[in-house]
């Protein structure tokens, strides 16, 4: 096959389906090197139209199957229905130094089909305050630099939301947003009456109403099925398979390449730029090299950080762009560590119909602007209402029976559950490197991974949990069950930073349009770019800096014809 | 409903967090305890015990009593699976005691007052022990827990006695609630 392009693009998932489709709409001849197979739209979703009663165990793997993969197994939304979008835990080894469960998903279209899909916006406060607050270095680049490209995004993607004009959590381009339910309209109120927060409709990557871009895509509006992980014969929700890839093939440009494992980015001591790709074939584990004038870096936080670190040279000897230590370090994730659930007599006269693929968000409340807590950084809680099945408890000693079949098939009492999404700190000491002695099949060192929680997390733990209690109490919730589980990081799957951007060279991997500070043919626009972690999912914030990123590479190689 | 909060809610029903494939031990399955017929017959008559024909399908229409057998063995560790097979034993033991006859042979009202005191004896089990951590599971809960979800979760249940919506079409927030059945998931 062909071995030079204008763009190489490593990794296929969230942000490299967004490399592909801005670099091959600006007319560059673009490869996307996937490690993984390849994954069609629809033809490829295995379980996409499976009913739970043709699952042998009902969506359930068997035992001896998580027992061999107790670590992928745990990931969110991980079943007998999806787990084909998921690696196997003996295929992928890496070294644990902390506990740290790590998520990945290797296929065309990467983790992007078994995304959460929350999709908010960063506020201007989430970029200001690591600097302000002195917990971070400044972020070379503020929201006004980013709001054209959460718009460019959000309209082609399709989010929708309520327009609500929060100032810590800026309205976006937003197709009509899921109506909240009796109770959840019951939380909004009593959160903005009794405690000026919000209670806002999920902001979710869901095409609640079609619009003509999404047509043009192959795309419908979101049936509501609910069973998004699988794969959505609609394309409901966004994924590089149905969107961003797609779009990028019709231009012509577009080659992907799977079964491509990247190996290292190649240093050309001449040109002082990046010059290509060095890659094994997953089957054959043949070595290749492509070329091209620029490079994406995309593979997911940690592993584009391996690979910078992989990409050794004469003037590199500790990874591409590494001077100076920083790359591997100021490694984040957010903090999911604390939930509860309370119940709620009353509403009884009103149900739903039928299901929300969204959950409802309320905003970061701490340290805004100003420092007013015992920990550092703030949180969102995601939450929702539902009716839960009829509790055995409820029925007044009917325990089998006709009476009692027809009692536990009605919904019973409304409940509501809020769970934390907290900010953790950029600090040197969480850090991944490479393994000096252990490599990956593919003659890949294996990383290490040393990332764990301080002392901030669990103060923040504790706040969430006293003012979530407090906030269900408020609103008349009885039987709040809090619990902090103490789940290991990783399974967040938000891990952040390892290449962090930042205007000053001696501290910041990468400049503010993402790329590497020495050796700029190079951007890396996945979670590994990340300065600080916010509080907000940052997926749709990774797509932004790559469209930003890529129409900045398109403007320079038109200008140039290379990388200035 | 997602998976999540369907096992959520089964823990309500039954005072006790779903016991599964999420609970991991090292030791094998021994191939022996594989669902025998015997003991589907059997399940398949507590299930229908529990959840009846009635104007809508019974858990032996949904075939409940194969989904427990097959579930067990599948996804219990080899303890629970040995609490849930000598449970059989000991009802069947109970039903001789009481009714001088084998579970299988006793008649309907037999067979629901013989399952209503062993479901008592099994709620004070779960909430002595508390929903998660202590003793070992009651065999009972452990088997209401996967006649409520096979019978859930089959065609049966999902699309005559629950209400399904494969393709649900938009969403409403609020609507009238006048004493149907849940959405099925």
């Amino acid at each position: 096959m062909e071995t030079q392009y204008d763009a190489i693009v490593i990794g296929s998932g969230i942000s490299g389906g967004w490399a592909a489709k801005e670099l091959c709409e600006q007319g560059l001849k673009t490869l996307v090197l996937e490690r993984g197979r390849d994954v069609q739209h629809i033809k490829d979703y295995p379980t996409m139209a499976l009913r739970r009663w043709d699952f042998d165990l009902r969506g359930d793997n068997p035992r001896a199957w998580n027992e061999a993969n107790p670590l992928i197994s745990r990931a969110a939304g991980y079943d007998a229905t999806t787990k084909h979008f998921f690696v196997e835990d003996a295929d992928h080894p890496y070294v644990q130094e902390k506990p740290f469960l790590w998520v990945r998903g290797y296929q065309v279209g990467g983790k992007s089909l078994i995304w959460g899909r929350a999709s908010a916006r960063w506020s201007p406060m989430d970029f200001e305050a690591p600097a302000r607050l002195g917990y971070g270095i400044p972020w070379p680049i503020g929201y006004d630099d980013v709001a054209p490209w959460y718009a460019h995004v959000e309209k082609f993607i399709g989010v929708c939301g309520s327009r609500e004009g929060i100032a810590t959590m800026p309205d976006g381009e937003y197709l009509p947003p899921y109506e909240l339910n009796a109770v959840e309209q019951h939380l909004r109120s009593v959160l903005r009456e009794k405690f000026d927060r919000h209670y806002v409709s999920g902001r979710w990557a869901h095409v609640t109403e079609a619009q003509e871009i999404h047509r043009q895509q192959g795309r419908a509006t979101c049936r509501n099925r609910n069973l998004c992980m699988r794969g959505c014969p609609f394309g409901g929700y966004f994924s590089s398979n149905a969107s961003t890839l797609p779009w990028a093939r019709k231009t012509g440009n577009l080659t992907v390449r799977p079964f491509s494992v990247a190996h290292s980015i190649i240093y050309d001591e001449a040109t002082q730029q990046a010059s290509g790709v060095k890659v094994i074939d997953a089957n054959t584990h043949e070595e290749l090299v492509f070329s091209a004038k620029v490079i994406f870096v995309n593979a997911s936080a940690l592993n584009s950080t391996l690979i910078l670190l992989n990409s050794t040279s004469k003037r590199f000897p500790h990874g591409l762009g590494n001077d100076h230590d920083v790359l591997g370090r100021y490694v984040g994730f957010h903090n999911y560590r604390a939930g509860m659930s309370g119940e709620i007599d009353g509403f009884e006269d009103s149900y739903y119909e039928v299901y929300k693929p969204a959950e409802s968000i309320i905003p970061n409340f701490r340290n805004v602007g100003r420092q007013d807590t015992d920990f550092l950084g703030g949180y969102v809680i995601f939450s929702g209402a539902s009716r839960r099945l009829m509790d055995d408890r409820d029925m007044h000693g009917e325990a089998v029976g006709a009476n009692y079949k027809q009692a536990v098939s009605r919904p019973g009492k409304w409940t509501a559950y809020m769970y934390m999404q907290g900010e953790t700190l950029p600090k040197a000491s969480n850090h991944v490197r490479l393994s000096p002695d252990r490599r990956d099949r593919w003659g890949v060192p294996q990383l290490v991974v040393s990332v764990g929680y301080d002392d901030n997390d669990d103060r923040m733990v504790r706040d969430f949990l006293a003012e979530g209690r407090r906030m269900l109490e408020t609103a008349g919730f009885t039987h709040v069950n809090a619990t902090d589980n103490h789940q290991p990081p990783g399974l967040d799957i938000h891990e952040m930073g390892g290449a962090r951007m930042g205007a000053d060279p001696k501290t910041s991997m990468l400049n503010a349009h993402n790329q590497l500070h020495l050796c700029r043919n190079v951007y890396v626009t996945d979670g590994a770019c990340m300065t600080s972690t916010g509080s907000q999912s940052p997926s749709i914030l990774y797509m932004a800096l790559t469209a930003r990123a890529a129409n900045h590479a398109a403007a320079q190689l038109r200008r140039h014809g290379r990388i200035a | 409903m997602d998976r999540r909060e369907l096992l959520r809610a089964i823990a309500a029903w039954t005072g006790s967090a779903f016991v599964g494939a999420d609970r991991l031990l090292a030791a094998e399955l021994p191939a022996a305890a594989a669902g025998r017929p015997q003991q589907v017959v059997l399940f398949d008559e507590i299930a229908e015990t529990i959840l009846p024909r009635t104007d809508t399908p019974g858990a032996k229409d949904a075939q409940v009593g194969a989904y427990v057998a097959r579930y067990s063995a599948a996804c219990y560790t080899p303890a629970n699976l040995a609490i849930l097979h000598a449970g059989l034993v000991e009802l069947d033991a109970r039903a001789h005691q009481a009714h001088g006859t084998g579970f299988l042979r006793c008649s309907g009202p037999q067979k629901q007052a013989l399952l209503a005191a062993v479901d008592a004896e099994a709620k004070r089990h779960a909430q002595a022990s508390g929903a998660d951590h202590g003793p070992p599971p009651h065999w009972f809960t452990l088997c209401k827990q996967l006649v409520l979800f096979g019978f859930f979760t089959s065609e049966a249940g999902e699309t005559q006695v629950a209400r399904y919506r494969p393709v649900p079409g938009p969403y409403k927030g609020v609507v009238p609630y006048r004493g149907e059945t849940f959405w099925a998931w």
